[in-house]
């Protein structure tokens, strides 16, 4: 009695909600969330990704926006403080009810703001290379694994001769787990044990010379020598310096290098880093026109013709554009039907090709070699055939061989182990 | 050096090359690009050059290359040093091979035989013509094999050094060449050892004695790769290979004397920047008693002067960092008289309250610089003269900044020093920090002095800064990587005392290279710290006490 009472209010209660909805589809805009760090040590590379982020997102609206909404962005600034990522990202989730994010850089911000995300089922697209070793259903990794950076790195190398190796990184997991993942890939390939020198060094290190001299006893022994450096941020320039006033030239002990581009050498004398290496997955000297278009556009949103464009601002272009195009798949900008809809999506990248979305939240990207060249350009001296599948576990640490990473059915797993047959989970 | 096999016989292409630039540089004949040009049978440098971009892999380009060296032509050294740097481009609309330089998005062209203008290109115009390490090293071998025949001895030394660790039997044959004409007696034993490095790596037993003679006593590293490989090889008599094991035992052994050597004066120029960075804390510090946490970015501040005047005298960066100095002294001071002033003379004896107000103001410091400049770092070129190290025994080479910044450091030290200790402003100061009622009384402004004291230290700050720029990054954060060491070491050399600064700078900086070879540089830093704790447990006061003012009141 009471409920066929109730029925016609429920029944116009639903209409309203029903009207509400579909008007918030055509005119209410899609929330678009950056979580890049404006002040503090990390705004040096930040401030770029944040303006990046901004362009794409005037863009897409010149277009007409996305499901005929415009998008709006929200910036927020973390400075640099790895707890502040944490709330930021709730407080993008909560209470400015965005639809995706952009952001983070170093994993440390990215492990902090992981929970949030995954707690409110958020979905994040982070733009830096990584060590691995971590596949969320909210996060998408649109910079490189190991196996697409760090690996062909060592591949070029190898065939360039070179015989002793010098692991050189800063001091946290990046390093770490990368120079773990070499080891364990050079000793495979026939390298002894006595011919790679690992070393590391804390955050914003400023006297090489020991280490240099080091290095420089170690090259000397007969044998083809090159650095692989993960040295992070400010220590770089300190450390080529050293390199160069100790007479090691590019020629004689290359130095090739995870973390320094375009951005890191627009800030410094390049002179003595002519020749050093590094490796990405894009560079601004790539020849093509999309890229020359990407630069254009770039410059002309900045308003200033000396800014240069670099890797992660490629990755938040493909991650941004593959976020798009899944909305438009989705017919609708909800996080868990994107999700969904993400996997298998392919649009342009920068340099010539495609980049896909895998089933594992990474992407395909082919891997450059450049060279540093005294303008503080690139120039590239080698690229992979074809693009890498990126590979969230790697298959050169013992814990992680058997691992992988599927979240389409009926895997669904950002661990699953092959060899149990099971999710691990959060175990 | 060379990895692959070469389609072209790859000794034909380093004689010709070779031959060529001996013969041109060494100025004995010199074909023009007119006689070249004439001749319609052999194309001309110019068409040469406009096919390098067909050259697509590595051995049509090498092989083309050579065909340009080989032609003779007086420009082939400008097209060769342009394409080492990576500056030739392919003007994509005329389809020829032009010289470029990048300005913001444009480019500059020239002709690359004249160097005639030609006028500006976008991006989408040009195309770089690719060179890498391995092209790199192949023209510098060929340069240097021109170079020996030069006429300047310290060139053809250099040219030398180059070569040293060829295998080439084409640099080899350019040795011998050299030492039947060579008139310097050190080149000469130079090219000796360089022959005789390339007679145990050969087949002729009469010849590895005479070799191992003259490596004695020497202890390079293609030296003693030599000396390695000799000794392992199995078709040489015993005795020669004990002979040349023991020579490279000998030669090991005073290299690891060197590194020692080395090592100390590693500690020495850390303890350098060391004293650097806290000398004027210990004036505003130690000193004043001023817990000052804005002292690193009056550093910056100085940094970021050398800049300034950098960018004023583009063409001129070493005539630039030396008046930055003094500037540096004046804007950092400035700025420090202006912090004492307006914030610091108020919590004068609440140290507290001077700790919280100092790391707010270099915060605000720091966020200006990065609103104002950019939060990117600011490019800082070093001076010829502080490129490159100073080589006195081959092993042992120290380098020109770090000497510089070693002897800066002293001489600042030793102008601050005097100062306090000769000077009536110094003898106020000290009145001042030692009994500041009985200097007033006896007619010593003592505000006056504490204002001009603490703009001292800050200006050595700004001074330090100047030195910083030639080491490290000059950016926002400069300041925080040396404020904790510059706290460090005033106290433990004791707060208050100038040559206590001195001793504890250098005693950390020296006991920190000492250790990081050993447990590396992480590691080193947290024993040190350790020990400096364990330290001032027993001793709080640091190395010296000094009778003054804190003691007084503590």
């Amino acid at each position: 009695m009471l409920y066929r009472l109730y029925q016609p209010i429920f029944f116009v209660v639903a209409l309203t909600l029903a009207a509400m909805a579909s008007r918030a589809q055509e005119g209410e805009p899609i929330r678009v969330g950056v979580l890049h760090s404006l002040s503090g040590t990390m705004a040096i590379s930040e401030t770029t990704l944040k303006d990046t982020v901004l362009m794409l997102v005037e863009q897409q609206n010149a277009r007409g926006g996305l499901l005929g909404r415009p998008l709006e962005a929200v910036v927020v600034d973390p400075a640099s403080d790895w707890p502040l990522f944490a709330e930021k990202a709730r407080e993008l989730l909560v209470r400015e009810r965005v639809d995706v994010v952009f952001g983070c850089w170093t994993s440390v911000s990215r492990k902090s703001v992981l929970p949030v995300f995954e707690e409110l089922n958020g979905l994040l697209f982070y733009p830096v290379q990584y060590e691995g070793e971590e596949s969320s259903q909210n996060v998408f990794y649109t910079g490189a694994a190991p196996n697409q950076q760090a690996i062909p790195a060592v591949d070029y190398l190898m065939n360039q001769g070179v015989q002793r190796w010098v692991l050189a990184g800063t001091d946290y997991v990046y390093p770490r787990t990368t120079n773990k993942i070499l080891q364990a890939y050079l000793a495979q390939n026939g390298v002894a044990e006595d011919d790679i020198l690992v070393s590391y060094t804390p955050f914003g290190h400023s006297d090489w010379q020991s280490i240099v001299a080091q290095i420089k006893r170690f090259g000397g022994a007969g044998k083809k020598t090159a650095v692989v450096s993960t040295v992070n941020g400010d220590a770089n320039v300190p450390f080529y310096k050293e390199l160069a006033n100790q007479g090691i030239s590019a020629a004689d002990i290359p130095v090739i290098a995870f973390s320094v581009g375009e951005e890191e050498l627009s800030g410094i004398d390049t002179a003595p880093l002519v020749g050093h290496l590094a490796a990405w997955n894009y560079f601004m000297s790539v020849e093509e026109d999309v890229n020359y278009d990407f630069i254009d556009e770039w410059l002309a949103y900045i308003g200033d013709d000396d800014r240069v464009t670099n890797d992660p601002m490629e990755a938040h272009y493909i991650g941004f554009n593959l976020w798009a195009a899944a909305v438009e798949k989705a017919g609708t900008a909800d996080p868990s039907a994107v999700q969904e809809a993400i996997i298998g999506v392919s649009v342009p990248n920068l340099s010539g090709g495609m980049a896909t979305m895998l089933p594992n939240h990474h992407i395909t990207k082919p891997v450059l070699i450049g060279e540093i060249l005294d303008d503080g350009q690139f120039q590239v001296v080698w690229e992979t055939p074809a693009a890498v599948a990126g590979d969230a576990w790697s298959d050169y640490l013992p814990g992680s061989r058997n691992l992988m990473a599927d979240w389409t059915d009926p895997v669904r797993c950002g661990n699953y182990s092959t060899e149990e047959n099971r999710c691990l989970g959060a175990d | 050096m060379f990895g692959t096999v070469a389609a072209y016989p790859r000794w034909s292409w380093w004689m010709s090359l070779g031959l060529f630039l001996a013969v041109s540089l060494g100025g004995w004949t010199r074909v023009t690009a007119q006689t070249v040009e004439t001749s319609p049978s052999i194309p001309s440098l110019r068409e040469l050059v406009n096919r390098l971009p067909e050259a697509q892999d590595e051995e049509a380009r090498r092989a083309l290359l050579m065909h340009i060296a080989a032609g003779g032509d007086a420009a082939t050294e400008r097209v060769f040093a342009a394409l080492e740097r990576g500056a030739l481009y392919v003007d994509r609309r005329s389809r020829t091979v032009v010289e470029g330089s990048r300005k913001g998005s444009r480019y500059l062209l020239t002709d690359v035989l004249t160097g005639e203008a030609l006028g500006e290109a976008g991006r989408r115009d040009v195309r770089r013509i690719p060179v890498d390490n391995r092209l790199r090293a192949e023209l510098r071998t060929v340069q240097a094999l021109g170079a020996l025949e030069a006429r300047d001895p310290t060139v053809r030394q250099a040219a030398i050094s180059t070569l040293l660790g060829s295998s080439d039997p084409e640099v080899h044959k350019a040795f011998e060449r050299r030492r039947g004409v060579e008139p310097e007696a050190a080149l000469r034993s130079s090219l000796d050892v360089a022959l005789a490095i390339f007679a145990l790596g050969g087949h002729d037993p009469k010849a590895f004695s005479a070799a191992l003679n003259t490596l004695e006593g020497r202890s390079e590293e293609n030296v003693r790769t030599a000396l390695r490989q000799f000794s392992a090889r199995s078709d040489v008599l015993e005795s020669q290979q004990v002979r040349a094991q023991r020579l490279l035992e000998r030669a090991e052994n005073r290299l690891r004397w060197l590194a020692r050597l080395e090592a100390l004066f590693f500690g020495l120029s850390l303890g350098s920047v060391l004293l650097l960075s806290a000398v004027g804390l210990a004036i505003t510090f130690g000193v004043m008693g001023v817990i000052n946490m804005a002292h690193g970015e009056l550093i910056m501040l100085g940094a970021y002067t050398t800049w300034a005047l950098q960018q004023l005298l583009p063409t001129q960066p070493g005539i630039a960092l030396l008046l930055a100095i003094p500037t540096a002294f004046f804007v950092a001071g400035g700025v420090g008289l202006a912090l004492e002033r307006g914030v610091i003379r108020f919590l004068y004896g609440r140290p507290l309250e001077t700790l919280l107000a100092t790391f707010g103001i270099s915060l605000i410091l720091q966020q200006l610089v990065r609103s104002l400049f950019s939060p990117l770092n600011r490019s800082v070129s070093s001076p010829e003269w502080l490129a490159g190290a100073w080589e006195i025994v081959p092993g042992l080479a120290l380098t020109y900044n770090r000497l510089a910044i070693l002897g800066f450091s002293l001489l600042v030290f030793a102008a601050l020093l005097s100062l306090m200790k000769y000077t009536r402003f110094g003898l106020q100061v000290r009145a001042v920090a030692q009994n500041r009622a009985m200097a007033r009384a006896l007619g010593v402004r003592s505000q006056r002095v504490d204002a001009l004291t603490f703009a001292l230290g800050s200006g050595v700050a700004g001074i330090a800064g100047v030195a910083l720029t030639q080491l490290t990054n000059v950016g926002p954060n400069l300041g925080q990587a040396y404020i904790i060491d510059s706290f460090l070491v005033v106290v433990f050399g004791g707060v208050g005392n100038l040559w206590g600064t001195l001793v504890a700078a250098f005693s950390l900086g020296i006991a920190n290279k000492a250790l990081e070879p050993m447990v590396g540089a992480v590691l080193a830093k947290i024993l040190l710290l350790i020990a400096l704790i364990l330290f001032l447990q027993r001793r709080p006061q640091g190395l010296f006490p000094r009778r003054g003012r804190q003691e007084e009141q503590g």
